[in-house]
């Protein structure tokens, strides 16, 4: 993302024109537009004309249009963004009030207006999307006989590109084994197709193929020598870029385990999620010491912040950048203003997460925030609840 | 107007195009500039997209124009458009040579469509599977089947009273029982040697593999052959998957099922484990390998036989001639074990001992002849799998088999399923029904213990010979049952669970004999009073610590069948966090 124009005064109102340059950059995009923002951005719109004879025709004109932002549409796998809204700027073929969806395009700018002002989240989303360095992108299979998981991780985001699954039967008996062992052939020759059709074998980008017992092995193996079969040069060009890894399972979720291991880190240490990865494991560990220094749940977490605990000396709060998502305004002022408090006042540190990263699900699962603390509290007393659960609309799981 | 009505279906968002439906405005046509921009890329999309596409310039031309003359865009676009408008054979035909990248509807847009779709899983029993490709009809297995039309369905039967024909066969004790250990204590060895000795297996058979295994340089493994007959396994000299073989004795007919030791193979040694009505747990007596062994998977490998239900459990202290037979270093470890074994539920009664060689076949089928172990005077193994009590069968329950393997039973049985009765009775001509995903087939052949049998009953290991029914419906881990009683599908349930690690709100995979399927544990509802079940009143917990047991609620993706009483393990990370019972 490019940074074109910047207007924003003190109290933190004011405009930015960006220059989304990457797939990439519109998931920046995605998180940075709020409901109530003004956007203006290209946008086609197909017009009516009638003849002098009364004949009509249609027309399609690009136009730029402002709106005030209602809705957002991100799909993940292609990474387009549809933010849709009312116009309320006239132009020479929209009246104000009509409904329209502005479907962001790479290399063109758009424009971003604020109506509650630029917080610190929204800037620091800024710097971040318009930061140069990019971290590379990875590719990951996650396999088990019969099962692959095909993803590509990059800076900011895990998305699963394609599932594979076959029937692979299982051993049975004297002679019968051939049934196996083709089948296991047809997997992993189809999860190479299905592979080569996603990656761009001019990039060198690390490849991690990982799974319990063998398989992963037997896979790369399968390509390799497919690949020399078939004099298939760009791909045997790859080999180096493979990475053999375990994972308990052939399910996405196993990706947590891979990007912890020894060799994986090796090629991607100083990645966000590899950071971030290791950041969950450690808050799970100081969890499971169950000392009182780890904090998990919106409530529990911003106790924690009131009484101090996740300040200087080893104060860490973590939150998933899907809470910054909220349609809710009010929801989201209430997560900025506890970052800000934690970084500004208290002195301690903030981990935004990406919420599709499987770290960041796995602090999904623990209510979207966690924090690690620098001196031991005690949670919940009996009162609070009580309450949790009647909000919740819970109370009929107890009475079993 | 049928521009119109394609350019309306080219929106993303149909509100779009509501503007202004009625405006009329003066202004100039499409520049000379487009036009020939529109020109060039008609051309170009029309080479990729071939001949019999069946489409217009006109609608080339629309596409190019909203997509600001990306021919790939377009290309994709109208794909998906002309797949989404036919039938769905158009979509396997293929689309001719080097460009199919470009061409055909990848399965990646299949996946991608399916995932913009996506919403939050409705909790119904019905949804459609996930995103796949490679689905079955790749895979051999199905080829075929397609031809079997409804007709075929109709399976006769003799409409047998299968329960007093059971009882007419006078049937033999039968009993399954999970070989459990860890990595090379020493169990498909042990079970090749009682196999051996036994007869099941011919002396011409072992040479083989003697041979064999020794050119391989694994010729310490030409016994396990006799279990691992997979590839990879005989090549590494390390069981994979859960092999069956039978045996009879005097008064029972057994099935092995040797589960593999490594922790990697944990989901089918659980697959196998399911199957059981008890256990042999091997033990390696080795110097360091006994207490390696317990810290790793001979402790895992016996808390999940009990989470399972199995009750009975005989110790197999092997490799005792790697420690000259001592009777010490049996007692010390028997004591070890009989103490790890109580605490985690078994009773003491139902606990035997005994001291073994798996290599050479010492107290295996025959007493020990080592002059060493005179000091035992028990029985040798096969003796005490004899005295295990016969097994209640649910023979009046509703139809269960939890689906083991899908396979292609023979070129008369394009499309054949294994696994063992868990409750019900079942013969030819019945129709069964396949969850999750509700399709109903028909029984034409059925297999008990490797012999066409009219009908089977619970308990026995069968497979099963479908008709009616395509394999892309049936995997292993799917539950064949009566239509009229059929299993529920669930995608989110309480359980009552024993933590063997720490728990909190986290991913997970969810076991239950075959069947897999990943999910989360979502909500720590209660913590639970370990012997008598009730709830601890008060706190509602934000951990789960090992040993404790808890209500939680656990959610998956996909619907699985999943009754009321299931005993499911919850697996995270390669290791067991814990086992429980489906609540509701
Ligand atoms: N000395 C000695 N070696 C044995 C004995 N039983 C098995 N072994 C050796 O132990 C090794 C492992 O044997 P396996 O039978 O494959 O062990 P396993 O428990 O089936 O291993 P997994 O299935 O992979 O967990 C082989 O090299 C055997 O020859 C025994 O009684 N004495
Ligand atoms: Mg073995």
């Amino acid at each position: 993302m490019r940074l074109i124009k910047q207007s924003i005064d003190r109290d933190g109102s004011g405009n930015i024109t960006l220059f989304p340059e990457e797939p990439e950059d519109m998931w920046f995009a995605y998180n940075l537009i709020r409901p109530g923002d003004r956007l203006r951005a290209s946008a086609i719109r197909r017009v009516t004309t009638e003849s002098a004879t009364g004949s009509t025709s249609s027309q399609r004109v690009h136009i730029n249009l402002l709106i005030a932002v209602e809705k957002l549409d991100f799909d993940t796998q292609s990474a387009q963004l549809h933010v849709s809204g009312r116009i309320i700027e006239e132009t020479k073929y929209t009246k104000v009030g009509q409904f329209h969806t502005l479907d962001l395009e790479l290399n063109r700018n758009f424009n971003l207006e604020k109506k509650e002002g630029w917080d610190s989240v929204a800037r620091n989303l800024v710097k971040e999307a318009c930061d140069p360095v990019k971290s590379a992108d990875v590719w990951a299979v996650i396999m088990q006989e019969g099962l692959a998981h095909l993803a590509v991780l990059t800076g900011h985001r895990t998305v699963l590109r394609q599932k594979v699954e076959m029937t692979v039967p299982k051993k049975r008996g004297m002679g019968r084994q051939g049934d196996h062992d083709k089948a296991l052939e047809k997997f992993f020759q189809t999860t190479m197709d299905t592979l080569l059709r996603q990656i761009d074998l001019t990039e060198t980008k690390p490849i991690l193929l990982a799974s319990p017992g063998f398989i992963a092995q037997g896979f790369l193996k399968h390509v390799l020598e497919s690949a020399a079969r078939t004099g298939n040069k760009a791909l045997l060009a790859q080999r180096s870029n493979f990475v053999v890894a375990h994972s308990a399972s052939g399910y996405l979720h196993s990706l947590n385990e891979v990007l912890q291991t020894p060799e994986v880190l090796a090629r991607l240490k100083d990645t966000k999620y590899a950071r971030e990865t290791k950041l969950m494991s450690d808050f799970m560990e100081s969890l499971f010491k169950d000392d009182g220094r780890a904090a998990y749940g919106p409530r529990e977490v911003e106790q924690a912040v009131e009484k101090g605990a996740v300040g200087r000396g080893g104060g860490v709060i973590l939150i998933s950048d899907s809470l910054f998502r909220s349609q809710d305004v009010c929801v989201r002022r209430r997560w900025v203003n506890l970052v800000d408090k934690v970084r500004d006042t208290e002195g301690g540190e903030v981990r935004i997460l990406s919420s599709t990263h499987e770290s960041g699900k796995q602090l999904e699962g623990l209510g979207g925030v966690a924090a690690m603390l620098t001196f031991p509290l005690e949670y919940l007393d009996e009162k609070e609840e009580d309450e949790d659960l009647i909000t919740n609309g819970d109370t009929n799981v107890i009475t079993s | 107007m049928s521009r119109h009505k394609l350019v309306k279906a080219l929106d993303l968002d149909e509100e779009l195009d509501d503007f202004n439906g009625g405006a009329e405005s003066d202004y100039d046509e499409v520049s000379a500039g487009d036009r020939e921009q529109l020109r060039l890329g008609t051309i170009k999309v029309r080479e990729m997209l071939g001949d019999e596409s069946g489409i217009t310039n006109q609608e080339i031309e629309d596409s190019l124009w909203h997509y600001y003359y990306d021919a790939d865009k377009t290309v994709t676009y109208l794909l998906s458009q002309m797949s989404n408008s036919q039938p769905k054979k158009s979509k396997k035909k293929k689309t001719g040579d080097g460009k199919a990248k470009a061409i055909g509807p990848s399965p990646d847009d299949v996946v991608r469509k399916a995932q913009n779709t996506k919403k939050p899983a409705p909790k119904a029993v019905e949804q459609s599977a996930p995103p796949t490709i490679g689905d079955k009809s790749i895979n051999g297995i199905v080829q075929g089947v397609s031809e079997i039309t409804i007709e075929d369905t109709k399976v006769k039967g003799k409409n047998l009273d299968v329960l007093a024909e059971f009882k007419k066969s006078k049937p033999r004790n039968a009993a399954n029982f999970v070989v459990i250990g860890h990595v090379d204590a020493g169990k498909s060895t042990l079970m090749g040697r009682l196999l051996y000795d036994l007869k099941v297996v011919d002396p011409k058979t072992l040479d083989r593999y003697r041979k064999e295994s020794e050119r391989l340089g694994k010729g310490s493994f030409a016994l396990a052959w006799v279990l691992d007959q997979g590839t990879e396994e005989r090549n590494r000299g390390i069981t994979i998957d859960i092999a069956m073989n039978k045996f009879e004795t005097e008064k029972t007919s057994f099935t092995i099922l040797d589960a593999p030791g490594h922790r990697d193979f944990i989901p089918n040694m659980i697959a196998g484990a399911s199957q059981a009505d008890f256990a042999v747990l091997v033990i390696d007596a080795g110097t360091g390998n006994f207490e390696s062994g317990l810290k790793g998977q001979t402790k895992e490998h016996a808390l999940l036989v009990r989470s399972m239900g199995v009750q009975r459990v005989v110790i197999a202290i092997n490799k005792l001639d790697t420690v000259q037979w001592s009777q010490d270093r049996f007692d010390e470890i028997s004591q070890q074990i009989a103490a790890f074994l109580t605490s985690a539920g078994f009773l003491a009664k139902n606990l035997a001992f005994v001291p073994c060689v798996g290599l050479t076949g010492d107290n295996i089928v025959r007493k020990a002849d080592d002059p060493k172990a005179s000091w035992y005077t028990g029985p040798p193994l096969v003796s005490i799998l004899e005295s295990s009590e016969p097994v209640t069968r649910a023979l009046e329950k509703p139809l269960r088999l939890t689906v083991d393997d899908v396979f292609r039973g023979g070129v008369q049985n394009p499309l054949s399923v294994s696994g063992r009765l868990e409750a019900g009775s079942i013969q030819i001509g019945d129709t069964i029904l396949v969850m999750p995903a509700k399709e109903a087939g028909a029984i034409k052949g059925i297999e008990v213990d490797s012999e066409p049998s009219e009908w089977a009953v619970a308990g026995q290991n069968i497979i099963l010979h479908l008709a009616g029914i395509d394999a892309k419906y049936l995997k292993s881990g799917d539950v064949i049952c009566a239509p009229l009683a059929p299993i529920q599908c669930v995608t989110s349930f309480k359980a009552k669970v024993l933590a063997f690690e720490h728990i909190t709100p986290m991913h997970c995979e969810i076991h239950k004999g075959r069947l897999h399927a990943p999910g989360r544990i979502t909500q720590l509802i209660a913590q639970l009073d370990k012997a008598s079940g009730a709830m601890i009143k008060g706190k509602k917990p934000r951990l789960i610590k090992p040993g404790s047991v808890a209500r939680v609620l656990v959610e998956v993706d996909n619907p699985i069948p999943l009754e009321q009483g299931g005993r499911i393990i919850l697996r995270a990370g390669g290791v067991t966090i814990g086992a429980g019972l489906v609540e509701r």
